[in-house]
């Protein structure tokens, strides 16, 4: 089942074209990586199905519904962390995520049900009445991540949930989107590329707003030899770095 | 209805989570109190009534209300909040409203604390609470059309600094329009509709009206349609923005 569909999607600012045409859907069960360089329009992309930002031509879809047409039906289904996790300082952590479950509509027995879990799996309960301005960058982190699935949501749009933890925690919030994805379509972007090989069912590589390639991460590392220019033997990740710099340095022709 | 409830209390709650508040609070009461003792000369004009502390009103929420209204989205959209915020499934309508109800009930609260001065002059005589009632009613009403104008504003940029001073600016026509100074300078060249239009957009006329006694119909239509407009000006700013 498509959760998520993009078509032709376009986003220019003013002479610049951030997103140019990117076309793809996500079923139920895909964790899908983006990949691409700084500015290549992953973030943009996202807020695009996330209802942010209004395309300038083209559409997205969540569970059918038009996330710029129809907001409220597509955003109920969605749950979204932005670029750099972005919360509210003078809030307790608690206090926080009742406010964002009340928000995304869930009743307050609904609420306390998913909350409990959520502290469980998330490991929140330590900091649950801290201020969120006093939190480490790895505590306000998982709190981005814990508004964003509080709804339990069809869709999860997470732009680089992992960045700024230690790897203690990055393997942790591997295994939760893991334990998850079952019957969830999950888009994750980020720049590490050893994540796309362990948690992502595919990933798609974006450079200059479009997209260059769309395939499972094995794909990917076939695609480069297995030893490197310095005729060293390569790991996955690594082919995968490779086939990466090969295909994003070189300048896209129309 | 939930919904906005929800806006409002978070919001309302910022208010009080930073020194904020108590420093918004303080200022207030200290200015108000100045003005209507030293500049007005309460004591020595030997009526039982507030107009002396009531006719400061437009000039002091022409700076304060500002300063309440001009973090509602810019400090939303410094600190990226915006974006989690505006990808709720909520209206933005709920959105706009919620957090402008959030500054309105903060000014009331503001104006509530200056009711020992009400309790004062009916300890000194017998004024008319039914014209003070309503010059509360009306000045309530005046501070949040300034905020609504601070909103809408604030909805424009990410910095806060701008954000008030725009709004001053703003608020400062509306303070002004009914001025003869004002006036004199458009009707030699301007048509009588617009001078007459120009004119009925004075926040200090029709507040003035109401805190004469008369608890004018148009007065409170001019306050109520005027915050309506401007939220909606806030919703389409918000709007707008998502497609720039």
């Amino acid at each position: 089942m498509v959760l998520v569909e993009t078509r032709a999607l376009v986003k220019r600012f003013g002479s610049f074209t951030a997103v140019d045409g990117i076309s793809f859907s996500v079923g139920s069960g895909e964790v899908v990586g983006f990949l691409g360089p700084n500015g290549a329009g992953k973030s943009t992309t996202m807020r695009l199905i996330a209802g942010f930002l209004e395309p300038t031509a083209g559409s997205a879809h969540i569970c059918g519904h038009d996330s710029h047409a129809d907001p409220v039906s597509a955003r109920l289904r969605l749950g979204y962390l932005p670029e750099g996790a972005p919360l509210y300082p003078d809030m307790s952590v608690g206090a926080f995520l009742e406010f964002v479950a009340g928000m995304r509509g869930l009743d307050s027995a609904r609420t306390r049900e998913r909350l409990a879990e959520i502290v469980e799996s998330i490991e929140l309960g330590s900091v649950w009445n801290r201020r969120i301005d006093a939190l480490s960058k790895g505590y306000k982190r998982r709190v981005g991540i814990a508004q964003a699935m509080v709804h339990d949501p069809d869709v999860l749009i997470l732009d680089e949930p992992t960045d700024g933890l230690d790897p203690n925690q990055k393997h942790e919030v591997r295994e939760l989107i893991r334990s998850i994805a079952a019957n969830k379509a999950i888009i994750i972007s980020t720049h590490i590329l050893e994540e796309v090989e362990a948690v992502c069912t595919r990933a798609i590589i974006i450079a200059r707003g479009r997209m260059l390639a769309d395939a499972t991460p094995a794909e990917l590392i076939a695609k480069t030899p297995e030893t490197g220019p310095d005729g060293m033997a390569r790991s996955g990740s690594l082919r995968l770095e490779d086939y990466f710099r090969e295909i994003t340095r070189t300048p896209v022709e129309a | 209805m939930s919904m906005i409830m929800r806006v409002f209390r978070r919001e309302f709650a910022a208010y009080f989570a930073t020194p904020l508040a108590a420093v918004f609070l303080t200022v207030f009461l200290a200015i108000i109190a100045g003005m209507t003792f030293f500049l007005a000369n309460f004591f020595d004009r030997g009526q039982a009534d507030l107009s002396a502390f009531f006719m400061w009103h437009p000039w002091i929420f022409l700076v304060l209300m500002p300063a309440i209204g001009m973090r509602l989205w810019a400090e939303e959209r410094r600190s990226g909040t915006i974006e989690l915020l505006m990808t709720l499934p909520v209206s933005t309508w709920y959105l706009v409203i919620g957090k402008w109800l959030a500054g309105w009930v903060f000014a009331g609260l503001a104006l509530l604390l200056t009711m020992p001065l009400w309790i004062t002059v009916n300890y000194l005589g017998s004024p008319d609470n039914g014209v003070i009632l309503a010059s509360y009613l009306g000045s309530w009403l005046m501070a949040g059309s300034f905020l609504a104008i601070s909103a809408c504003v604030s909805a424009l940029t990410k910095n806060q600094v701008l954000a008030f001073i725009g709004a001053v600016v703003i608020g400062f026509l509306f303070v002004m329009a009914g001025f003869d100074l004002v006036l004199s300078a458009i009707q030699p060249w301007a048509p009588a509709i617009v001078v007459e239009a120009i004119s009925s957009m004075s926040f200090i006329a029709h507040f003035q009206r109401i805190t004469e006694g008369v608890l004018e119909v148009p007065a409170l239509i001019f306050f109520f349609s005027l915050i309506a407009f401007a939220l909606w000006l806030n919703v389409q700013i918000l709007q707008v923005r998502k497609a720039a």
